[in-house]
């Protein structure tokens, strides 16, 4: 599903991406883990298409299709879903607002008509129901002045709603509650299947309790050290990051 | 000869003919000397200091037209708020056109000004308000009492309310191949009572126009005005428009100013206070490219106790436009328990376009709130990355943000066939549709 090989990315002339290898199947979960600058986030950003981001070597495929060329919106109607660590607070716009306007230009994008209005809200009560957000909460401006939780629940009630084939949560449980992070986990498990992906981005194994990865990754000084399954997850928090560097040294 | 040599000696073969009271001959006479000596404004005055008229004023403008020009309302129905009924008073090329508009003397007068300056039955009115709180000493605002002929009269007495908004609208033809034209409202809202006032400057080609315009309004105690003005002119049309605005206490005013056309446009918004507890409102939206020009110069005189004004300004400006906001709060020593607010926001989404932004407050009073904020940004990258993650185009993306930006003035707005319209003018000019009011 989304093959990534020798990438190489930097920001303003610093390289953080030092030459990644990662393939994720179909039905999979990966977890990839590492201390504080090591280039989660930033893997995220670039397998998303932000632009501050320079790609100098290898590429991002998505069912065997190049990204590179292509704009942030375009990977997203080929199913990229970021679910960001800070959600931006738009103030003005309502939540089930932006979600029509996102809705409908994935429809545009892949050729179908505008989703009818009753479907539209039909769709929207289902899939806030799986997040348990409640009704009041959608006519609200988007991520503006909502808690931590709400704005992650909020970040996984839209990848519902856009069913992507690639997920990629960036540290979603920071923030967190342990009640909102069962209802996260619980709605991403449910939106789990075998025809998509989920690459879960995490400092902290807690949220690997629930969402239970096929392969955890390493990723230390913008490289993949070490991969395993999911024990590895519970060594590392057992065992913080240091057995690692020194059994590389 | 110079424009204002041309119009001071137009002045003098004007007066001649025009057959008004002593009284109010002298006021014309007083006020062309005034401009006689102070002249146009330039960026000498402090006032002026960012906008320029000089580029405009080498037009041959012809002062008065040489003749009566016809419209049909098909052609210029799209200018009106027609989803609606609504009385109008229109003027075309600086002449009443009874034929487009829609007048009353029932319970309201919507009628026209040259009858208060003309008919003996209104020398009440004349004489209690007109040129009363506009201007003896700014330059154009005298030029437009030296020249003063025609334009709105708005009487709705104690306890009445406007059955339904009135509409100004001053059309230009183009028939001329450049035309000044200096239309005067009068508005007086009683005590208790309600008007909704949508004025409008159209020039219907592209020759130059310069329009400079004096409203009075004046709001009894407890009156209550929303006015809104939109400006969407041809990009060869300058308005000039000042605005004085007389409160006495317990009135409410609201003053909205959409400025999305023109090539130069300069608001003269002036608010004066006679009373307690009064409420004053200013909010605009300016949407401007090209080199397109908006200066919004507003006033609020807190002269007695208890009052609240509020402002909110927000600006987008492209290519190389430049958008001027002076706000000045003036809060006299008698004005305590002032309220004052002023917000001024502003987005560059061009590298060549400009903003000047000067928050001028003047306090006398001890035991006051008085806050002001200015931002000047450019569109949050952060934001339209996560949009565009979503999967919403750049385009689309950015025209949501700058919607959102706008949201909090156009939510304001009291006429929702107004508002409708508002947004549309606002999705064309961003060059998007987005399919849903927000």
């Amino acid at each position: 599903m989304l093959s990534i090989k020798n990438l190489h990315a930097s920001v303003e002339d610093k390289e953080i991406l030092k030459g990644i290898n990662l393939e994720i199947k179909a039905g999979e979960v990966h977890a990839i883990m590492g201390p504080n600058g090591s280039g989660k986030s930033t893997l995220s950003a670039v397998i998303a298409g932000n632009e501050n981001y320079e790609v100098t070597e290898g590429s991002v495929e998505l069912e065997g299709e190049d990204l590179a060329e292509l704009a942030p919106e375009e990977r997203a109607h080929k199913g990229v879903f970021l679910s960001f660590q800070y959600p931006v607070e738009i103030p003005g716009v309502s939540v089930t607002n932006f979600m029509k306007t996102a809705i409908n230009e994935h429809r545009k994008a892949n050729g179908k008509e505008e989703m009818p209005a009753n479907e539209m809200l039909k769709l929207i009560r289902e899939k806030s129901e799986l997040l348990e957000i409640d009704r009041k909460f959608l006519s609200r401006s988007l991520n503006e002045g909502f808690s931590g939780g709400e704005k992650k629940r909020n970040e996984i009630f839209q990848m519902a709603m856009l069913e992507p084939k690639i997920a990629i949560l960036d540290e979603t449980d920071s923030g967190l509650d342990i009640d909102a992070l069962r209802i996260v986990a619980n709605g991403v498990n449910k939106l789990k299947n075998d025809e998509n992906a989920v690459l879960v981005i995490t400092h902290y194994q807690r949220l690997l309790d629930y969402i239970v990865p096929d392969f955890v990754h390493v990723l230390m000084d913008g490289k993949i050290v070490k991969s395993g399954g999911k024990e590895l997850a519970l060594e590392l928090e057992e065992r913080g990051y240091d057995w690692i560097k020194s059994e590389l040294n | 000869m110079e424009l204002k040599e041309k119009l001071i000696s137009s002045f003098m073969a004007f007066e001649e003919k025009v057959d008004v009271t002593a009284q109010l001959h002298d006021i014309r006479t007083s006020a062309i000397k005034n401009f006689e000596n102070k002249g146009f404004p330039t960026k000498k005055e402090e006032a002026w200091k960012y906008t320029s008229l000089n580029s405009v004023l080498k037009n041959d403008f012809s002062v008065f037209p040489k003749r009566e020009n016809a419209i049909e309302f098909k052609d210029v129905k799209q200018f009106f708020l027609h989803e609606i009924d609504t009385y109008k008073l229109v003027f075309v090329d600086g002449k009443f056109s009874s034929f487009l508009s829609s007048t009353t003397h029932e319970g309201i007068d919507v009628c026209l000004l040259s009858s208060v300056l003309t008919k003996p039955k209104y020398k009440m009115v004349l004489d209690t308000y007109f040129n009363q709180i506009a201007s003896k000493d700014e330059s154009l605002t005298t030029l437009n009492t030296a020249f003063a002929q025609e334009g709105a009269y708005i009487n709705i007495p104690k306890s009445k309310v406007a059955d339904k908004p009135i509409e100004i609208i001053h059309f230009s033809t183009g028939e001329e191949s450049a035309l000044m034209v200096q239309p005067r409202n009068l508005i007086i809202v009683g005590e208790n009572a309600h008007v909704q006032i949508i004025e409008r400057h159209q020039s219907l080609n592209s020759n130059p126009v310069l329009t400079n315009s004096v409203t009075e309004i004046f709001a009894q105690k407890r009156a209550i005005v929303d006015y809104y003005k939109i400006q969407n002119d041809e990009q060869t049309a300058n308005l000039i428009d000042n605005t004085y605005i007389s409160q006495k206490q317990e009135s409410r005013v609201a003053v909205h100013t959409f400025s999305f056309g023109g090539n130069i446009t300069r608001n003269n918004l002036n608010f004066y206070h006679f009373g307690e507890r009064i409420d004053s409102t200013l909010k605009g939206i300016t949407i401007i490219g090209d080199k397109q020009h908006v200066d919004h110069y507003t006033l609020v005189n807190h002269a007695t106790p208890n009052c609240e004004s509020h402002q909110n300004y927000k600006t987008i400006l492209g290519g190389s436009s430049t958008g001027v906001f002076n706000g000045k709060i003036f809060v006299e020593k008698e004005a305590q328990k002032t309220d004052a607010f002023q917000q001024n926001n502003n987005i560059l989404l061009s590298d060549k376009a400009t903003i000047n932004a000067k928050p001028q407050l003047e306090i006398f009073a001890d035991d006051v709130k008085c806050s002001h904020g200015c931002t000047i940004g450019q569109l949050d990258e952060r934001a339209m990355f996560y949009m565009q993650q979503r999967g919403i185009p750049q385009k689309e993306a950015k025209a949501l943000l700058l919607y959102a930006f706008s949201n909090e003035v156009i939510e304001s707005i009291k006429i929702p066939e107004l508002k409708q319209r508002i947004m549309k003018i606002i999705a064309t000019k961003l060059g998007v549709n987005l399919g849903f009011d927000l």
